[in-house]
């Protein structure tokens, strides 16, 4: 079987973003809990973050000419992949510490995996991105493990 | 809230969402997500052959998240969960959520969770498991 994934795509593996920095704030976690439907006061009032509320923090705030046509930019850690179509595989978080308004916290995204597998509809290539999360004192406040599956 | 494991195989209680096309666009603009399958009807059906404008993922994700948290209140934390989405869901359908207790070890105070949320024909459409903390 012919590889999609050529030495030059797997040499991306273990790449990094750089550091990005995000303030915490009430107003967003109101936003965010409001368009969960979540229930719960402390987080309906930003009193406290609710768990995910991380990926409203850092999600790329991407230019709206770095859209392609289906309105969703590639990640910056890829190299060009012979396949476009993004789909949300797995998650795995680890929620070490809570988060509150006024917090500022840091992410660094490494891309630790690629990988493919011949699916019922065609080939499809996998690839995995860790996000740390830390607090202004260096203290993990999330690990995030994603797999994203491309057709 | 103490449990022990005589409380392995509870439910852990969940709820209904029926997301409509208002929550849908709040909740891509908060995370900044353009995708649109979420939003634009003729693209998600026409071009990605999708019955309608598709239910984003981790707002699915987010919901079984929502089940656990409920379910302890302030009593615990979510320490880690792992999901995934599995089946497609269209705006206007009704999801469920739902769980049960799947371990407690020795001192009670970490347990084993399984999640799930579910389409109107019962289909799992984003299994999840977890751990917590009391």
């Amino acid at each position: 079987m012919s590889s999609l994934l050529t030495p030059e795509i797997m040499a991306f593996v273990g790449n990094k973003t750089k550091p990005q920095r995000e303030l915490v704030t009430r107003r967003d976690i109101r936003k965010y809990a409001v368009a969960t439907s979540n229930r719960q006061k402390k987080y309906l009032n930003g009193d406290e973050a609710p768990p995910m509320f991380h990926w409203h923090l850092f999600w790329d705030v991407v230019e709206l000419d770095h859209l392609s046509n289906d309105g969703v930019n590639i990640d910056s850690l890829l190299p060009n992949l012979p396949l476009f179509k993004a789909m949300a595989g797995g998650v795995d978080f680890e929620y070490l510490k809570p988060i509150f308004p006024g917090d500022w916290l840091t992410a660094i995204r490494t891309l630790t995996n690629i990988y493919e597998k011949k699916g019922r509809s065609g080939d499809l290539i996998f690839y995995e991105v860790l996000m740390e999360i830390t607090n202004d004192k260096g203290d993990l406040v999330i690990r995030d493990r994603r797999t994203t599956l491309m057709r | 809230m103490k449990y022990s494991k005589e409380n392995i195989g509870d439910e852990i209680p969940g709820r209904e969402y029926t997301p409509n096309i208002a929550q849908s666009m709040l909740y891509n603009a908060s995370l900044w997500n353009a995708h649109r399958i979420h939003f634009d009807y003729e693209y998600a059906t026409r071009e990605e052959g999708h019955e309608g404008l598709i239910v984003p993922g981790p707002l699915i994700g987010d919901w079984l998240h929502q089940c656990i948290q409920e379910w302890l209140g302030d009593s615990g934390r979510i320490y880690s969960i792992s999901y995934s989405n599995r089946l497609a869901s269209t705006i206007g359908e009704t999801l469920t959520s739902g769980g049960v207790i799947t371990g407690v070890d020795d001192t009670g105070n970490t347990a084993e969770v399984e999640v799930f949320v579910k389409n109107a024909k019962g289909e799992i459409v984003a299994p999840g498991s977890g751990v917590v903390k009391f």
